[in-house]
């Protein structure tokens, strides 16, 4: 790592960590009767170990040969290994929590362990944690070999991935401590927020300098959707998190939207997380993995272009579809539903694409578990933006919402779409980024896809069934114009359910552990690859056109 | 020829960068700034007060353990909701809210108008462990928060943030802040008087953990509890509704 810098990258590294230890030690004294405190300590730890292995390899020789001939891996190597270890944090917790709904003394009487605190360590842990993780790793070694040029930068593609993590331990300690915002998917407070802030301004402008220097006359269409989720979430991000700090000595703060107000920005937010988080920058994988392993090219480019700017279009429309019957205005209820309705035809114009680049291909996904992986994130991402259309009719949501088919519908995407997508990617990803054959175990694979897939349907059937029961007793009436049913009677209904839900969610997670231990393996074990074509800038075939 | 113009597109990444932000712009712009001009967006409540410093730790608490995460604020213009849990909330009951605390699941029932529906006594027991109230009850326990002081010696700056903000807490609020917390959970103190001045006699002053010998987080939490859906007489009285509930046959 520290190898590849130059002196003086080795003074700014050693610089910009001893810039952060000294924050974390502000923090720390001007916080010492707060949660901030504790997060000073942690940003002082955090900087400090990292500042180990600058100064031992400070005098370490400098690079001789010219870095611009070969691409930067490294950065992309320790995203995967971070990409995994957050995965089996984050679904950990979401065990954990799921298991907490059947059995609450799963609480084990302690604050830090209740269900409301442990929630969100679940839902950062695998968005931010797995899924941001994934996509930083993965668009670093896409945008590379679709532009032919190496990473615009020595240092900052360390400083976005080292940033970035120091973002979810911040986020997640703080909600075991407390410290929350309670804004869903945004839960971090105001000085993690700023920190995501800097991290995220730089990770775009590495991103566009490197495209700056493509030796390719054309941007390819999976860096379209890295720009388009580095760019849109830096602006979420921004407007949804303005707030007032209580002092510079609290970790609390006050959002600066109230009320009603605060309910759009929040579920503007919420919903286009979803958008360019989690679909957007999935889907500049899928735009390059899939073909690569297919080996075949994207089937329609004028189809890429419709379903691109759809995406960016509809996407932000559609936020208020989580506020039917409630007292944000109709007006507003009303364009959220009808541009959430439209998003089917880009939403599905996306995975008609994929599946249909496998047309030619279906023995290899037959054969691959691999590539199966993608092509069942393909049909699950167009499973659940069907779903979510319709969800977002107001009939239809007076039913869904606030029950568990909501819960049900975005595991069908996190767990079908984004994680299975990932999966397909990184198996894609190691053995190339290593230089090794193939993958440690093919069956371990074919385990790993089954143990998905049979997690992620018991996990959804049970939330439709429990978020339908729930949502039908809620509104039953006896003959005589009662309501039928107390709450308490729907929660008993919901029992076997969670239990059932907890079970697919282990199911899940045992795959992400055979997972990690089949990408040690094939790291540790598995011999190289003969020289292949020369994995180099400006001398590899671009997929897909 | 709009193929041709993409190929152009493509070739530059600042235009595309900017092709992006413009079409990512409008849906939030044209969605979230009429909520701020439109004056019917929320409603006139002329009598609604704001919460007292112990409400407001309460409400800190609320939103610290994540309460939000299954149990909503927010019932919807539904014929059943409002059979279940009284009166649809209106956007003015939450106008001093900040974060919003609308929620978006129900894990348990809706708390938008829990106020004054169960005694404190029964708050108490039902977040010490709440299965020893409702057997079927899978709600975490609370057991720690009657065991937790509260913080007080901070409020006058938190009612600062939020009159900063443009909530209407005045001078005198702020600078009693600590006070009157201790006021509002001890009745026969003499700060209690303090509280119903400044806040009005409606306000409920009580031992709400049922300790008068300190103020705990219990105190807090209990009293917005207690507060919730009763700041405003609004919802009880015939607005200027957005909206008609629509028939049962829905």
């Amino acid at each position: 790592m520290i190898r590849q810098l130059t002196s003086s990258e080795r003074q700014f590294a050693a610089a910009i960590l001893l810039l952060a230890a000294g924050v974390g030690l502000a923090m720390a004294a001007t916080g010492r009767h707060d949660p901030l405190g504790v997060h000073g300590v942690i940003v002082l730890l955090f900087s400090g170990t990292l500042l180990y292995p600058v100064l031992t390899g400070f005098y370490e020789p400098e690079p001789k040969e010219d870095r611009e001939a070969s691409y930067y891996d490294d950065p992309i190597k320790v995203g995967i290994v971070l990409t995994m270890a957050w995965a089996v944090f984050g679904m950990f917790m979401g065990v954990w929590v799921a298991a907490q709904l059947a059995w609450p003394d799963l609480a084990f009487d302690a604050a830090w362990s209740t269900f409301g605190r442990l929630r969100p360590t679940h839902t950062s842990g695998v968005i931010f944690g797995f899924g941001g993780n994934a996509l930083i790793a993965t668009s670093f070694h896409v945008v590379q070999r679709t532009s032919r040029a190496r990473l615009a930068g020595q240092f900052s593609p360390w400083f976005v991935l080292f940033g970035f993590n120091l973002f979810c331990v911040l986020a997640v300690s703080g909600y075991l401590l407390g410290v929350t915002q309670s804004k869903e998917y945004a839960e971090a407070e105001w000085y993690a927020d700023i920190w995501l802030v800097i991290v995220w301004v730089t990770y775009f402008v590495l991103f566009l300098r490197t495209i700056a220097r493509r030796r390719e006359p054309h941007i390819y269409v999976a860096n379209w959707y890295f720009m388009a989720f580095i760019v849109v979430v830096a602006i979420l991000h921004i407007v949804n998190n303005l707030a007032v700090p209580v002092s510079w000595g609290h970790a609390k703060s006050y959002t600066i939207w109230p009320g009603v107000q605060d309910a759009m920005v929040q579920w503007w937010y919420g919903h286009n997380a979803v958008a360019f988080f989690l679909t957007a920058g999935f889907l500049g994988m899928l735009y390059y993995y899939l073909p690569v392993r297919a080996q075949r090219p994207i089937f329609s480019y004028r189809l890429s272009i419709l379903s691109f700017w759809g995406i960016t279009f509809f996407y932000m429309w559609a936020g208020s579809h989580h506020l039917h019957y409630t007292a944000l205005p109709h007006w507003v209820q009303t364009l959220g539903m009808t541009f959430s309705v439209m998003l089917l035809v880009p939403s599905w114009a996306s995975a008609g694409n994929a599946l249909l680049t496998l047309n030619g291909a279906w023995h290899r996904v037959r054969d691959d578990a691999t590539l199966r992986f993608m092509m069942a994130a393909a049909v699950f991402y167009g499973l659940s933006t069907f779903e979510g259309s319709f969800m977002a009719i107001r009939p239809v949501n007076a039913l869904s919402h606030y029950t568990d088919w909501t819960v049900g519908h975005v595991h069908a995407g996190a767990l079908g779409w984004v994680a299975l997508i990932t999966f397909g990617s990184l198996y894609t990803l190691v053995p190339t980024l290593w230089n090794r054959e193939r993958m440690y175990s093919a069956r371990l694979v074919e385990v790993h896809f089954w143990l998905a897939i049979a997690g992620t349907l018991i996990y959804v059937f049970a939330m439709w069934n429990s978020g339908i029961i729930q949502g039908l007793m809620w509104r039953t009436y006896t003959e005589d114009g009662a309501l039928a049913y107390s709450f308490v009677d729907s929660l008993v209904a919901m029992y076997p359910y969670y239990i059932a839900r907890a079970f697919g969610g282990f199911l899940f997670l045992i795959g992400a552990v055979v997972c990690c231990y089949n990408i040690w393996m094939t790291v540790r074990s598995v011999p190289l690859a003969k020289r292949r074509e020369r994995d180099v800038p400006a001398a590899v075939a671009v997929p897909g056109e | 020829m709009p193929e041709l113009f993409h190929r152009k597109l493509e070739r530059s990444a600042i235009g595309f960068v900017l092709a992006i932000i413009a079409a990512a712009s409008v849906g939030g712009i044209v969605e979230i700034a009429p909520l701020f001009t439109i004056d019917e967006t929320v409603e006139e409540a002329p009598d609604m007060r704001v919460y007292t410093p112990l409400e407001l730790a309460g409400r800190n608490i609320y939103v610290r353990e994540g309460c939000y995460a299954c149990h909503s604020q927010m019932i919807r213009t539904l014929r059943d909701e409002v059979e279940r849990y009284g009166p649809y909330s209106l956007a003015v009951e939450s106008q001093f809210d900040r974060p919003m605390l609308w929620g978006s699941k129900r894990t348990g029932p809706d708390l938008a108008r829990v106020g004054g529906k169960y005694s404190d006594f029964w708050h108490v027991a039902h977040l010490i462990n709440p299965r020893d109230v409702v057997p079927e009850s899978n709600m975490p326990a609370y057991a720690f928060l009657a065991r937790t002081e509260l913080r007080t010696s901070d409020l006058g700056q938190h009612l600062a943030a939020q009159q900063a903000l443009g909530v209407p807490y005045t001078d005198e609020m702020i600078a009693n802040a600590p006070r009157d917390a201790y006021g509002q959970a001890f009745p026969d103190s003499e700060a209690a008087s303090g509280v119903t001045e400044r806040y009005g006699e409606a306000t409920s002053v009580s031992a709400f953990d049922g300790v008068a010998t300190r103020l705990t987080e219990m105190d807090a939490l209990v009293a917005y509890l207690q507060v919730l859906g009763r700041l405003t007489d609004a919802a009880f009285r015939d607005t200027a509704a957005t909206e008609q509930a629509p028939d049962a046959e829905d």
